[in-house]
């Protein structure tokens, strides 16, 4: 079971066009900056953009083939569409909203797909009101039980928590890690927002001027050297490990992954919880031997397994294999020069910051 | 103020006229006006150019061309007669035509207003919800489009109970088939029975008074309506 995409679009600015294959489960996020083309993917799958060509297949469906003729119109697909504005009917409620969907869906559903819905994303007081009487997170939760009342076979989420401010932000991204821990829906979600991808993504998918510049499970495609162009100072890793232990006098936790331990803040975590930490390149430096004379705390062997430029000339970025698990390290090229690092060599890796993401 | 039994004709004749004027507006109009707010077609402007003539052209000029094309040799003319249904010059059913050209702008453009505003976004959220095309329109379309309804359909009727020089030019001032009230006051200022006129001008003032005064009405408050969603959006 997957999904397959293979699309063609002529842009004024540049031509879109992918082929690719992602899981039929969890979180594809798309990424890429802004005009890059991935609102225009996430349009030709649901069939709103005419003049795309190709081919658009989700599990056993085609919903879309033009080598073989197979054209759905969108509103045969099953398809869920979270657009990044509120984009709620002004002239029904939040139920008449709901109910424009569920009336509409092929497999006539039951009352129970709308109230697993409301209480899923938690509107259930909220059903009598308009949308102008709703913020602006409240109406992206409401948007998106709509979608689902349609039961989906992929839900596309386009920016979804882009033009809510920081606070609203916070507010809405728990409801879709439920989402994504709770029902079964392949998602694809485009964000140009790196913390959106560290917190929701299963799977990445960097998008460059209409083209698929990396893709696959999200850990590895963040540790490919090429992509800080895409990426910028935000480049890091995600680790995903296990709550070993806690320094309850320090308000430390330790989280041992595949490869080590790294010791973070302790936010109310619990022994034995599944976490996800983000360790930007920029927060990790390198020795020769073991320090003992830092503040930092967090020291782990490691083996230098590339080295390549970044995007100025002065920095470098390094690939540190620790057991199973890569990290990446930022440092300037006079240091690695310094120090004379090389490929193989063995050296320990500092890690000043370690952001807990969920 | 007295008012005549022709006079009562006058104004039976000219509400019935702007009555069926502006539901088969409403109904011409409305594919008129979503036609030409989702267009890119290079001929948009020329389509917008021809309906919006009506409001440039001065009426008497609208009315000889109607006339020449329902009479017996236009093309309107050799179409009804063919037809079987005679000739559409001096009738009633000619005024509507003509009223129907004439006003036309008044009903096309607070449409393509509306679903310009409205954007191409809700009808995409539709299909997305697995509505068809003309489920979409009349669910979603037409109601967020209300307020351009209901402003097409109050200019459509108030103009075409204004209007005169077509009504002459094709209606030729028959009592009770093309005698309408702006006509009546004419035959009355012409014969000098001044009372007379005065009576019915005075009516169409207070019409046209009370329908301004609904319109301003109307527009306050769908635009108090309108900020309150900004406001709340903000």
């Amino acid at each position: 079971m997957n999904i397959h995409l293979q699309l063609d679009l002529g842009r004024a600015d540049f031509d879109v066009s992918v082929d690719v294959q992602l899981p039929a489960h969890g979180i594809s996020v798309i990424y890429g900056p802004s005009g890059c083309g991935k609102t225009t993917l996430l349009r030709c799958v649901a069939g709103l953009e005419p003049s795309a060509r190709g081919r658009v297949q989700v599990g056993h469906e085609v919903w879309q083939d033009d080598a073989q003729n197979v054209r759905l119109p969108t509103h045969q697909r099953a398809v869920g569409y979270v657009f990044q504005e509120a984009s709620l009917f002004e002239h029904l409620d939040v139920s008449g909203n709901l109910a424009y969907g569920l009336r509409r869906s092929r497999n006539h559903v039951s009352d129970t797909v709308l109230q697993q819905a409301i209480d899923l994303l938690g509107i259930g007081h909220l059903l009598k009101r308009r949308s102008h009487e709703l913020s602006g997170g409240e109406r992206q939760r409401v948007a998106i039980a709509r979608a689902l009342v349609t039961q989906p076979r992929l839900l596309l989420l386009d920016e979804p928590l882009a033009a809510l401010d920081h606070a609203r932000k916070q507010e809405v991204l728990p409801w879709l890690e439920k989402l994504r821990d709770d029902l079964n829906i392949p998602m694809l979600y485009v964000t140009h927002a790196v913390d959106e991808v560290a917190r929701l993504a299963d799977t990445l998918v960097v998008m460059h001027e209409g083209r698929i510049q990396a893709n696959g499970p999200v850990a590895e495609v963040l540790t490919q050297a090429e992509l800080p162009v895409v990426v910028g100072e935000d480049v890091g890793t995600l680790l995903t490990g296990v709550v070993l232990r806690l320094d309850a006098p320090w308000h430390l936790a330790q989280i041992g992954f595949a490869g080590g331990a790294l010791w973070v803040r302790d936010s109310g975590l619990q022994v034995g919880q599944t976490v996800r930490l983000r360790v930007l390149a920029r927060d990790v430096s390198v020795t020769l031997a073991a320090a003992t004379d830092t503040s930092i705390q967090n020291h782990l062997p490691c083996v230098v397994e590339a080295i390549t430029p970044d995007v100025h000339p002065s920095q470098t970025l390094l690939r540190l294999r620790c057991g199973d698990t890569v990290l990446l390290s930022r440092v300037t090229a006079r240091g690695v020069h310094a120090l004379g690092l090389y490929v193989g060599m063995a050296a320990w890796a500092q890690v000043k910051s370690v952001a807990l993401v969920k | 103020m007295h008012l005549s039994a022709e006079d009562f004709q006058a104004i039976v004749l000219t509400l019935q006229l702007a009555s069926v004027t502006t539901v088969l507006l409403l109904l011409l109009a409305t594919p008129v006006a979503w036609w030409l707010a989702h267009t890119r077609s290079v001929w948009r402007t020329c389509v917008a150019s021809l309906v919006a003539l009506p409001l440039v052209l001065p009426p008497t000029v609208l009315g000889f061309y109607l006339l020449v094309a329902l009479g017996p040799h236009g093309p309107i003319g050799q179409l009804t007669q063919w037809a079987g249904w005679g000739m559409l010059a001096f009738s009633f059913w000619g005024l509507v035509l003509g009223s129907v050209v004439y006003s036309l702008p008044f009903a096309v453009q607070p449409l393509v207003n509306a679903f310009e505003a409205m954007g191409s976004r809700p009808m995409e959220v539709a299909a997305t919800l697995r509505a068809n095309t003309w489920d979409a329109f009349f669910t979603i379309a037409v109601p967020l489009a209300k307020p351009g309804f209901v402003m097409a359909a109050m200019l459509s009727f108030a103009h075409t109970v204004g209007e005169f020089g077509v009504v002459l030019m094709i209606g030729g001032n028959i009592p009770d088939q093309t005698r309408v009230v702006s006509t009546q006051i004419y035959g009355h200022v012409e014969a000098m029975e001044y009372a007379q006129a005065h009576g019915l001008a005075g009516v169409m003032l207070v019409f046209s008074f009370v329908v301004l005064l609904g319109l301003s009405w109307f527009n306050r408050r769908s635009n108090h309506h309108a900020n309150g969603h900004q406001k709340a959006g903000a």
